[in-house]
């Protein structure tokens, strides 16, 4: 199978600028960010703010129906016509992450599923183990299983040899704001991966999703960096032109980090005015 | 009959099925976006008319919610 490596490489030698098109689940999308949908203050600053982020995909949960709720996240997803991605937000356990997953495709008629199977509530680490069994699970039933997990080569590997339709590592724990504390791993995960690579949690600011693109990722999926930023409409047009600048720098091929000096500007024909 | 209704104990006419219990909790009207599970299973759409509740079973009625 040709490695995400030499895929690069291909995409490098007809780079383009633009943030490209992302394979993603058998589908072609014309953004690689992901929002998600919580956090936000109203419902009226989350769809301001997807419009600005260019996104195709969000991100929604499930949760017991409030009588008293008012307003629907979904009619607004609908209204702008993004594909609704059900996460298991909130499962501890894979037998509560399949169930919920199969509640999300039966709400949302969809097969995909962002996989959550999070370990304590202090981190919002993923349980590597319950995630790989859940991630099985629902392979076998049929999902397009998008699983959040830990920056951990082998067991994005392992994820990606149950089936899974993308890794989706987290940059630091989820909410954070804390960026990619161990890009080293995300580099590797990049490298060996065939499946793409989507960094999911951490994202703080724009240079966190431009080093996520500019690590090889396929794309990032953020919210709370977005919802809760003080402006949250402007702040989802950053990330959109960070990710689409990472995207472009990994393409276009950085320079080699060196410890000394190197001059941009010749010595040759330099007169003596001594 | 009394039913766990989302975590609560719910009185329902005996013979009450999975459609009448969704119209209790106040999403009957919702399309896309509603699911229903019966002692954890789920319970599909087309088949909430004739799927009747038995005493004390547990349901669960979700919806589409914000969320990252």
């Amino acid at each position: 199978m040709q490695s995400k490596a030499d895929r690069n490489q291909a995409a490098a030698s007809s780079s383009s600028t633009g943030a490209g098109e992302l394979e993603l689940g058998g589908r072609t999308w014309g953004s690689r960010l992901i929002v998600g949908t919580g956090g936000f203050r109203s419902l009226a600053a989350m769809e301001r703010a997807l419009v600005a982020s260019g996104t195709e995909i969000v991100t929604v949960a499930l949760r017991r129906v409030d009588p008293l709720a008012r307003g629907s996240a979904l009619e607004v997803i609908d209204r702008l016509g993004l594909f609704t991605l059900p996460n298991t937000a909130g499962c501890y356990t894979a037998r509560d992450a399949v169930r919920t997953a199969h509640l999300a495709r039966e709400a949302f008629e969809t097969d995909w599923i962002k996989l959550e199977v999070i370990g304590d509530d202090r981190t919002l680490f993923p349980d590597a183990v319950e995630l790989i069994d859940a991630a099985l699970e629902l392979v076998d039933a049929g999902f397009t299983v998008l699983p959040y997990t830990n920056d951990d080569p082998i067991l994005a590997r392992r994820l990606e040899d149950a089936g899974c339709a993308a890794v989706m590592p987290l940059g630091s724990p989820i909410g954070s704001g804390m960026g990619i504390r161990n890009p080293y791993n995300v580099q590797i995960i990049v490298e060996r991966a065939s499946v793409p690579v989507v960094l999911d949690a951490g994202i703080g600011t724009p240079s966190d999703a431009a080093l996520a693109m500019e690590l090889g990722c396929d794309g990032v999926l953020l919210s709370s960096s977005v919802a809760r930023a003080k402006d949250p409409e402007r702040m989802a047009g950053a990330m959109r032109q960070a990710v689409e600048a990472g995207y472009a720098a990994r393409r276009a091929g950085r320079i080699p980090r060196k410890l000394h000096a190197q001059a941009s500007t010749p010595d040759a024909g330099l007169p003596e005015l001594g | 009959m009394i039913v766990e209704l989302n975590g609560r104990s719910v009185e329902l006419p005996a013979g009450a099925t999975v459609a009448d219990a969704v119209i209790e909790t106040g999403a009957a009207g919702e399309g896309r976006g509603v699911a229903v599970a019966v002692e954890g299973e789920v319970v599909r759409r087309a088949e909430w008319e004739e799927t009747k509740l038995q005493p004390g079973q547990n349901m669960e009625v979700v919806r589409a919610v914000q969320g990252g």
